[in-house]
């Protein structure tokens, strides 16, 4: 019996070395543990035998079923991790190939630089506020100060409509309609952003439509120091901590005094350059005390109230920022120079 | 303004200032300049003196010259002028010199004939043409006898000045003056202005027995004239001539010029008449309507009732505050005048300027005047008069005038001022600034009384003084703060809010935002429509291309799409969100709207063969995923109807939410563009009204769904839409989902029939559901399906 089991451990380990599939593997189960199979055979003609015998037989053909079983499934295991592997290196792929171009939209520059300094504002408490493009003279000069044959009117040549109507030439209109809708006169915190047109032949600086953003605030105690230190705020968060501004008296009719506001230049920091002209200053935006006329007119006590407002011009900004050197580019909308803006921005 | 340096000089001493450290300090405290520039460009000139003059040996129009420029230094210049003669002093300029042209001067042989240095036209040296009198135009210049040999022709020509041109902001009518300036610099370098000299010799009969004046209109509060006799027209001494060209105006003769020379320096617009073809009687009233005045240009004007005119007892002879009449205009044999210095209604001279010629004259009319200087000008004008051009002042000022000569008086205080500025001057930093200013001032305690002079006609207010504290006292110590005020949240308007939502979720589905011009052109604004309505045009467009206001915004995207094509950018996913204007029943309409356009393609992989070209379906799949996004799920439908012409009429589409029709899908209409085009535009107005629902969270089901699949012929004209319809309906609560998932025509399938094939989710939250039940609402439905729609199963 022992030299039956020997041979046919022997013979097992000899198939066992043939073995190079699975399905070859699973042929040898069935040769050895199958019905027909050796250990089967062993134990086949059990019922002729004595109890001793068969205990013998039993014993033996047990332990080499174990042993047939666990040579086999040894091999299993070496074989599927073998022909995991195969499957595995069979399904490389070349990572270096192009990605599939997922894509999505972007967002203008010009609306990039509107909300960046929409969000500014919103976080000092400012609310964001529009109002209507088709605009009376009334909200859009007259109520600021300029008088229908205001020589200052020259300065911004206007589409008219009507006699009375006309696309507003500046978004300060919705200051003032703010202010008159405001019936219990409180405090006015607010940024206007929007479209303005003036009577300008589009070239590479000039564009007859373009973007404001107003700011206006009215209260008690407001003054230029105030007005200072909130545009100090707005030139560090748009071009840079290390930002410093500079105050240039000048003339708006809807605030007294004005000042057009220049910022230390981004570039070469305040030595001169190009973009500054060799100044170290570049003119950044208009600001002023509220014209107590304004206020007057729109039921706002100028002893009790006082307020700022200033003006930025987007496209100005996007231009300086971006170094966009052709005012048209934010309105012919190549997708090439959209996709510029598509992604997050360094500080530099 | 262009200021001339020189004339500057007369009445403020400015100190060894360079020309930039003057332009600069003007800059800091308001007034910006644009340039400076000098007269003359050129270096190394001198006064010679042309001893012999000969025929060039090699040449038809060249002379060879022997030029005196110094003691025992005559130089041989070769020169091509036509008036080069013997015995002129001449400018030469000697080797080394550097002309404006940028030439440098050498040693040189012309046509075998040495050269040593060049005689120069005022051209060569840098004076503009249009200053040159027609003989310069042509020639060298040739000086006067007095001219000494050797010395700088520049000084000899009173062309040592320096223009700087300020851009000056609109309230400072009094920097358009020599003197505004004067006092303007004097403030920043605290020095006082002196006062042009007026005093006349002797003055001779009396106006009243040679000249009348009949004002007859509101619009001319203050009118002053005199009369000057014996005049003796000539050029301008060389002083004036170079003032005024370095003011930027050209020099005629010694009695224009002083007009002119007079408006510079006190700001004050002059008009000379002929006393000849005057007359005796000066009449300033409104045009009739048609009234016809040949002007000083030659050329006919057609005037209003609105233009203010001077005129005799006759006709016509000015336009008041724009341009004088050729009538009465000063020539060359003119010997008495009538000076005529006045103030007319700004609005009006506006108004004829506009319409005639805006000119150095009305641009200060406009902006205002001072009568004190109304009356300064007459004076100074007279006195020129009397001293260069040989005239006798007759006596006596002929003079309506309803003006407020008063100065203006205005109490301030040290708190105001401090509270507004957010500094904290003291009583002697304020009083430091209106003495700089030459106002006068009275201080008690902690407040002041400001008499402001007339010429700062720009003052008015206390907020005025503030900023002329703030200007002249400088801001630098200004430390910025910020407002102290109640703390509040920042808001967005709804609109805005909404509208920002839905950039955001378009750029995130792949589209790029773009902004277009508002005005369009009259054939675009009734694109893509069909509303009835009125469109807003401007009155006076600039270009045809952009002359009304847009109604959809589809043009502007095709324009876009276009301009991108022509480039060769072949992938356009674009969308705009704007606001449009209309009228309608006479009032002015505004209404937010969305338009997008894709075309090329959307997703793409070339060698993994992945290839999504934009189509009907990929812009109607981006509409639906807003439009969920948006909490319209269920209400919005997509249906066919009747389009606006240019869309594609087989491949668009009416979308409609709760019922209403809120916009357009579908290809842009061939004959627009040759490249498929796929767009869709909503009334954004419309769509942002609709009130939706909270999110509320639904349990996901633990129970099993159901899945079964159905096919049906049908006529091709039976829409999905309809077949969808009716398996929701009949299908009930339990029926969760529907997918089309097979449309399909060609081989086994009737000429005019489609198969459609759908995929059916059954599902109940609640409990696990059987498949007898699951059955019978399936059956249920292909019954309703086959009855409604005329259908035949297919497959199932």
């Amino acid at each position: 019996m022992e030299k039956i089991v020997e041979e046919i451990k022997k013979e097992l380990e000899e198939d066992l070395k043939k073995i190079s599939s699975m399905n070859e593997l699973n042929d040898l189960k069935v040769k050895y543990l199958g019905k027909k199979g050796k250990i089967t055979l062993l134990t086949k003609d059990m019922g002729n035998r004595s109890v001793e015998e068969r205990k013998e037989i039993g014993r033996y053909s047990n332990e080499l079923k174990s042993h047939v079983t666990s040579s086999i499934s040894q091999l299993e295991q070496e074989l599927s991790q073998k022909e995991l592997e195969a499957k595995l290196e069979n399904d490389r792929i070349d990572p270096t190939l192009p990605g599939t171009a997922v894509k999505v939209g972007g967002v203008h520059p010009l609306t990039k630089v509107t909300e960046e300094i929409e969000d500014l504002f919103v976080s000092m408490g400012y609310d964001v506020v529009s109002g209507p493009e088709v605009e009376l003279d009334l909200y859009n000069f007259e109520m600021l100060n300029l008088p229908k044959g205001h020589p200052a009117r020259d300065a911004q040549d206007s589409f008219y409509i009507t006699e009375d109507t006309l696309l507003r030439s500046q978004t300060s209109p919705v200051q003032v309609r703010t202010m008159l809708k405001n019936k219990e006169k409180t405090e006015i915190r607010i940024i206007c952003p929007g479209k303005v047109y003036r009577r300008d032949d589009d070239d590479a600086t000039h564009s007859h439509q373009f973007t404001q953003i107003e700011g206006l605030v009215v209260g008690k105690n407001i003054s230029l120091a105030d007005l200072k230190g909130t545009l100090e705020i707005f030139a560090k968060k748009l071009f840079g901590e290390d930002r410093e501004i500079r105050f240039r008296p000048s003339y708006f009719p809807f605030t007294e005094p004005s000042y057009e506001v220049d910022i230390s230049c981004f570039r070469c920091g305040g030595k001169g350059c190009n973009i500054c002209k060799n100044t170290g200053w570049i003119e950044i935006l208009g600001s002023g005390m509220v014209h107590p006329n304004v206020l007057q007119m729109a039921g706002y006590d100028p002893k009790e109230y006082t307020g700022f407002a200033f003006g930025i011009g987007v496209e100005r900004v996007a231009m300086l920022r971006y170094g966009v050197n052709d005012i048209r580019s934010f309105y012919t909308n190549d997708l090439r120079f959209l996709e510029t803006y598509n992604r997050v921005e360094g500080d530099k | 303004m262009k200021l001339s340096r020189n004339f500057l000089k007369d009445y403020i001493d400015i100190k060894n200032l360079s020309d930039h450290d003057l332009a600069e300090a003007m800059t800091k405290v308001g007034n910006e300049y644009d340039s400076i520039t000098p007269l003359v460009g050129a270096s190394h000139l001198v006064v010679g003196y042309v001893k012999e003059c000969k025929n060039h040996p090699d040449s038809d129009h060249m002379h060879v010259c022997q030029v005196e420029v110094g003691q025992n230094d005559v130089r041989q210049i070769v020169c091509g002028a036509p008036n080069i003669k013997e015995g002129q002093k001449v400018i030469v300029s000697l080797p080394g010199a550097v002309l404006p042209n940028g030439m440098t001067i050498k040693k040189s042989v012309i046509r075998g004939v040495e050269s040593d240095g060049m005689i120069c036209s005022l051209g060569e040296i840098g004076i503009e043409h249009k200053y040159q009198s027609e003989a310069d135009q042509k020639g060298i210049h040739v000086l006067e006898e007095d001219a000494e040999i050797g010395t700088d022709p520049i000084a000899y020509l009173c062309f040592d000045d320096t223009t700087i041109d300020f851009e000056l902001t609109a309230n400072r009518a009094d920097l358009l003056s020599v003197l505004g300036m004067a006092y303007e610099v004097g403030a920043i370098l605290n020095e006082k202005v002196k006062l042009p000299e007026t005093k006349l010799q002797t003055e001779v009969e009396r106006i009243e027995d040679h000249l009348q004046i009949d004002i007859q209109t509101e619009n001319c509060p203050l009118y002053l004239a005199r009369l000057v006799k014996g005049l003796k027209i000539a050029p301008s001494p060389k002083w004036m001539q170079a003032r005024l060209m370095a003011s930027g105006i050209r020099p005629i003769n010694n009695v224009v010029d002083i007009s002119n020379y007079v408006m510079l320096e006190e700001g004050q617009p002059l008009h000379f008449f002929d006393y000849r073809t005057l007359g005796n009687k000066i009449v300033v009233r409104m045009a009739e309507e048609g009234e016809k005045l040949t002007t000083l240009d030659g050329k006919e004007r057609n005037l209003s009732r609105e233009d203010i005119v001077i005129a005799n007892d006759d006709h016509a002879v000015g336009l008041a505050g724009v341009m004088g009449g050729l009538n009465s205009e000063v020539e060359q044999d003119t010997q008495d005048i009538v000076i005529e210095s006045a103030i007319f209604n700004p609005l009006k001279i506006r108004y004829t300027a506009k319409k005639i010629l805006r000119s150095e004259a009305s641009a200060r009319f406009e902006k205002g005047l001072d009568p004190n200087r109304t009356y300064l000008a007459m004076a100074r004008a007279c006195y020129l008069l009397e001293k260069l051009a040989g005239g006798t002042v007759v006596k006596g000022t002929l003079a309506v005038d309803h003006t407020n000569h008063d100065a203006k008086v205005i109490p301030i205080t040290k708190e105001k001022i401090n509270r507004v500025l957010g500094m904290s001057l003291t009583n002697q930093d304020i009083l430091d600034v209106f003495h700089r200013l030459d106002f006068e001032v009275q201080e008690q305690d902690d407040s002041f009384t400001v008499t402001v002079p007339t010429r700062r006609v720009d003052i008015a207010i206390e907020e005025d003084l503030i900023e002329e504290v703030g200007r002249i006292h400088g801001i630098d110590q200004c430390k910025g703060t910020l407002p102290v005020t109640t703390m509040k949240n920042g808001t967005y308007e709804e609109k805005y809010k909404k509208e920002k939502l839905i950039q955001k979720h378009l750029e995130a589905l792949g589209l790029y935002q773009v902004r277009t011009y508002t005005l369009v052109n009259q054939e675009s604004v009734n694109m893509f429509t069909d509303d009835e309505f009125t469109p807003i045009v401007v009155r006076d467009p600039l270009t045809e291309d952009h002359l009304a206001l847009r109604y959809s915004l589809l043009p502007s995207l095709l324009e876009v799409a276009s301009y991108n094509l022509a480039r060769k950018v072949k992938n356009i996913p674009i969308f705009e969100i704007s606001d449009v204007y209309y009228t309608k029943d006479k009032k002015t309409m505004q209404t937010a709207r969305l338009a997008a356009l894709i075309t090329g393609t959307m997703l793409e992989n070339t060698w993994n063969h992945i290839k999504v070209e934009a189509d009907f379906f990929y812009m109607k799949g981006i509409l639906e995923n807003l439009l969920n996004y948006l909490g319209l799920n269920r209400r919005y439908t997509i249906e066919t109807g009747k389009l606006p012409k240019e869309y594609h009429p087989y491949q668009s589409a009416i979308v409609k939410i709760d019922q209403d029709v809120v916009g357009y899908i579908g290809m842009v209409h061939p004959t627009l563009s040759k490249t498929p085009l796929y767009v869709f535009e909503l009334d954004l107005s419309k769509v942002e009204a609709i009130q939706v629902r909270g999110i509320k969270d639904k349990e996901i089901s633990k129970y099993p769904t159901i899945s079964k699949d159905f096919a049906f012929l049908v006529e091709n004209s039976v829409s999905a839409k309809s077949l969808l319809d009716t398996i929701q309906k009949t299908g009930g609560r339990l029926l969760t989902n529907i997918e089309v998932f097979d449309v399909y025509q060609g081989e086994n399938i009737a000429e005019g029939k489609k198969s459609i094939a759908f995929n059916l989710t059954f599902m109940d939250p609640t409990r696990t559901l059987n498949e007898e039940e699951v059955m019978e609402i399936f059956n249920k439905i292909i019954e309703q399906v086959e009855k409604e729609h005329n259908a035949e199963l297919r497959d199932k």
